[in-house]
């Protein structure tokens, strides 16, 4: 079975993000990328799957600027087979991008297509569930367990009132949570050999794909600032002052 | 300006994509396998023997040996092994980056003298993080003086016969192998061999030695009791020993040199964000012209330095460098930290005398650098001469 895992170049988590002084977007010049680490999550399942023998290759794909290519090496450093870069310009958005994939999806006829449940950029949470309609696909969404077996794939989700499992047909669509696994970082050697791993470079017009924006941001701003707290001395004061803010009646 | 760790690197023409990766790898091991216990290791005075297998599998071991006795070079350079202590170095705590890659300094010589058979003894099993090795040169009676050594080896039958005694050795109290410098002929540097000590032989005793700075790194006073070691066991030929150590020294210089960078970086990070968010007489820290001035003029200083460290790094890949330029450079790193982390510390003020800040921790750690792998004076002494003053 064919793993495919498309993996997102977003503003690396450390950074603290700046608005731009237009109000247009945040800050992105200078700035530390990295892998949506929600990718990573399911960069890591993939490999684990091809280390049981599940897997027979990890195909990792990235859509959008050409430095795309770094995150696509960071996953093949890690262990995937090889990449896919549909290069653009163009501000990505998630219906866009379920298109391009479900064109390479018919392509390299995947059992599984693992993605991040969200990037950590726009948290649309959406391109998977897109995948899934566009696809015709069964989907499980926030995964904390991917447990192939045979021609079906039993997933464990992550839901308000617990743990749910459900049984997929393969092919099938899973998006990871958080607690799905801890992503292995990249040995010194294999940094290097990932460099001779492949990597395809395509665009969206190879897919038929219009990748321009339907979506338009009207302003964004800053959060605004926290008041700085206040240090009550007692419970009977605690309530005095709520009371007084009208936070309780 | 933001300050992050890494933004300088971006920048450097010496960096490119794959010193990036590496960056990153090693951060995550950071995060995974060692800041979580490195407090922890520090009260301990040693690091535990598994984290040298697991940096091993995360290729940190390997980094720029060859592949035929366990380590990876291919597509590797300098630079990466720079960016590596780097990484090391932003736990805040230098003896990490000294006892975890201690082969630094001991196994060199063997891959460079050492028998074909010594070489495929040694290097595997110290590269897959199983073995320990130190190197032990400075004695209880000096350091600097390295042609005085005393530690005597008699030949007897087929065996040579070590006495003496070893101080101030890193790892000295996990090795399980060292490379030790002997006097096997007469007076002078010309009476040296190095020799490799397994340290579980008869007559090996050790005991540690509590420190200002460096604490999860065991250091040791060694002694040799009438300690046989095989013939075999010579790196290089006999009296031909100094060459090996001095041949060493560029190499420790300039990655010492780098670290000092680090560490100055780690320092002042701390620094800059204490003043950004630390109020006094009603404005941030940071806003206060004289605590601007004196954070600006040590990312001067850190900035000069490690273009001085790039240049001699580049040299170093192209074979150009000079040995009065690396020595030069560890004493202008050194003194830079001195006064980088004192400034550090004056701006956190209180906080930085309290344990557990990472500027506290640097500042302990400044002498070792200074003193450790060449003195200030003894290196400033060696340019002096190479100017044509001796
Ligand atoms: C934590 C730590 C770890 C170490 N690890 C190792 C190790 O793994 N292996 C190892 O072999 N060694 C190790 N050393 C030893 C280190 O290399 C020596 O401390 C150093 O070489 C200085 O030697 P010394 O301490 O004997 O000082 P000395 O040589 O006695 O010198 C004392 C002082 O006098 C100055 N001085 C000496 N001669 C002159 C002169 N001619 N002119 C002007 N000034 C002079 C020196 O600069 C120094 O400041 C370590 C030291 C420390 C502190």
């Amino acid at each position: 079975m064919k793993v495919l895992v498309p993996v997102k170049r977003v503003v690396d988590y450390n950074v603290k993000v700046r608005v731009k002084s237009d109000q247009t977007g945040v800050e992105l010049a200078n700035i530390k990328m990295s892998m949506n680490p929600f990718d990573e999550i399911a960069v890591e399942e993939a490999i684990r799957l091809k280390e049981k023998g599940i897997a027979t290759e990890v195909v990792v794909v990235s859509i959008g600027v050409q430095q795309c290519t770094e995150t696509l090496r960071t996953a093949l450093a890690m262990g995937a087979d090889r990449g896919i870069l549909v290069q653009t310009d163009v501000t990505t958005e998630s219906l866009a991008v379920a298109k391009v994939l479900a064109k390479i999806a018919a392509e390299e006829a995947p059992g599984l297509i693992i993605l991040g449940k969200q990037a950590i950029d726009d948290d649309a949470n959406q391109t998977g569930q897109m995948l899934a309609g566009l696809l015709g696909w069964a989907q499980g969404t926030f995964a904390s367990k991917v447990d192939p077996q045979g021609d079906t794939v039993n997933v464990t989700r992550e839901i308000d009132g617990g743990l749910e499992t459900v049984a997929l047909k393969l092919p099938a669509i899973v998006t990871t949570d958080l607690r799905l696994n801890e992503p292995r970082y990249a040995s010194l050697p294999n940094i290097m050999k990932a460099k001779s791993k492949p990597i395809a470079n395509k665009t969206p017009a190879d897919y038929g794909v219009d990748m321009t924006p339907r979506l338009t941001t009207l302003k964004v701003t800053e959060p605004a600032k926290r008041q700085a707290g206040i240090k009550v001395k007692s419970v009977d004061e605690l309530v005095a002052k709520l009371k007084e803010m009208g936070a309780v009646a | 300006m933001t300050i992050s760790f890494d933004e300088w690197r971006a920048r450097s023409p010496f960096y490119d994509e794959t010193h990036e990766a590496v960056a990153q790898s090693v951060r995550k091991f950071m995060a995974a396998e060692v800041l979580p216990h490195i407090d922890q290791w520090e009260e301990d005075g040693e690091l535990p023997r598994e984290l040298h297998k697991k940096a091993a599998a995360a290729g940190i071991l390997g980094l720029n040996y060859p592949e035929e006795y366990g380590g990876h070079s291919e597509g590797f350079n300098v630079f990466h092994g720079l960016t590596q202590s780097e990484e090391l170095a932003a736990a805040g705590a230098g003896g990490l980056g000294a006892s975890l890659m201690t082969h630094g300094i001991g196994l060199p010589p063997i891959l460079a003298l050492g028998s074909e058979e010594m070489k495929r003894r040694i290097a595997p099993e110290v590269l897959s993080g199983d073995k320990i090795i130190s190197l032990a040169i400075t004695e209880p009676s000096g350091g600097s003086d390295v042609a005085q050594l005393k530690t005597r080896v008699e030949r007897v039958g087929n065996k040579y016969v070590v006495n003496g005694q070893k101080m101030f050795i890193t790892s000295g109290m996990r090795a399980d192998y060292m490379t030790v410098a002997v006097r096997t002929g007469g007076p002078g540097m010309a009476g040296i061999s190095l020799m490799l000590i397994e340290t579980d032989r008869p007559g090996v005793g050790r005991t540690r030695l509590d420190k200002m700075g460096w604490r999860c790194s065991d250091t040791a006073t060694v002694y040799f009791d009438n300690v046989e070691v095989p013939p075999e066991n010579l790196i290089g030929p006999e009296n031909g020993g100094f060459i090996g150590i001095m041949r060493n020294f560029n190499s420790e210089r300039l990655g010492m040199a780098h670290g000092c960078c680090a560490m100055a970086r780690v320092a002042l990070k701390e620094a800059m964000d204490w003043a950004q968010t630390r109020e006094t007489f009603g404005k941030r820290l940071g806003a206060h012209q004289s605590i601007r001035i004196k954070l600006a003029d040590c990312a001067r200083q850190i900035g000069a330095t490690q273009a001085w460290v790039d240049l001699c790094a580049h040299q170093h890949m192209q074979g150009k460098g000079v040995p009065a330029d690396y020595a030069m450079l560890k004493v202008q790193a050194t003194r830079m930290l001195e006064h980088v982390v004192r400034e550090a510390a004056q701006v956190l003020g209180g906080a930085s005398y309290i344990t557990g800040s990472k500027v506290e921790r640097i500042y302990r750690e400044v002498r070792v650098n200074a003193i450790g792998g060449g003195s200030e004076e003894i290196m400033l002494d060696l340019a002096g001469r190479q100017m044509g003053l001796g």
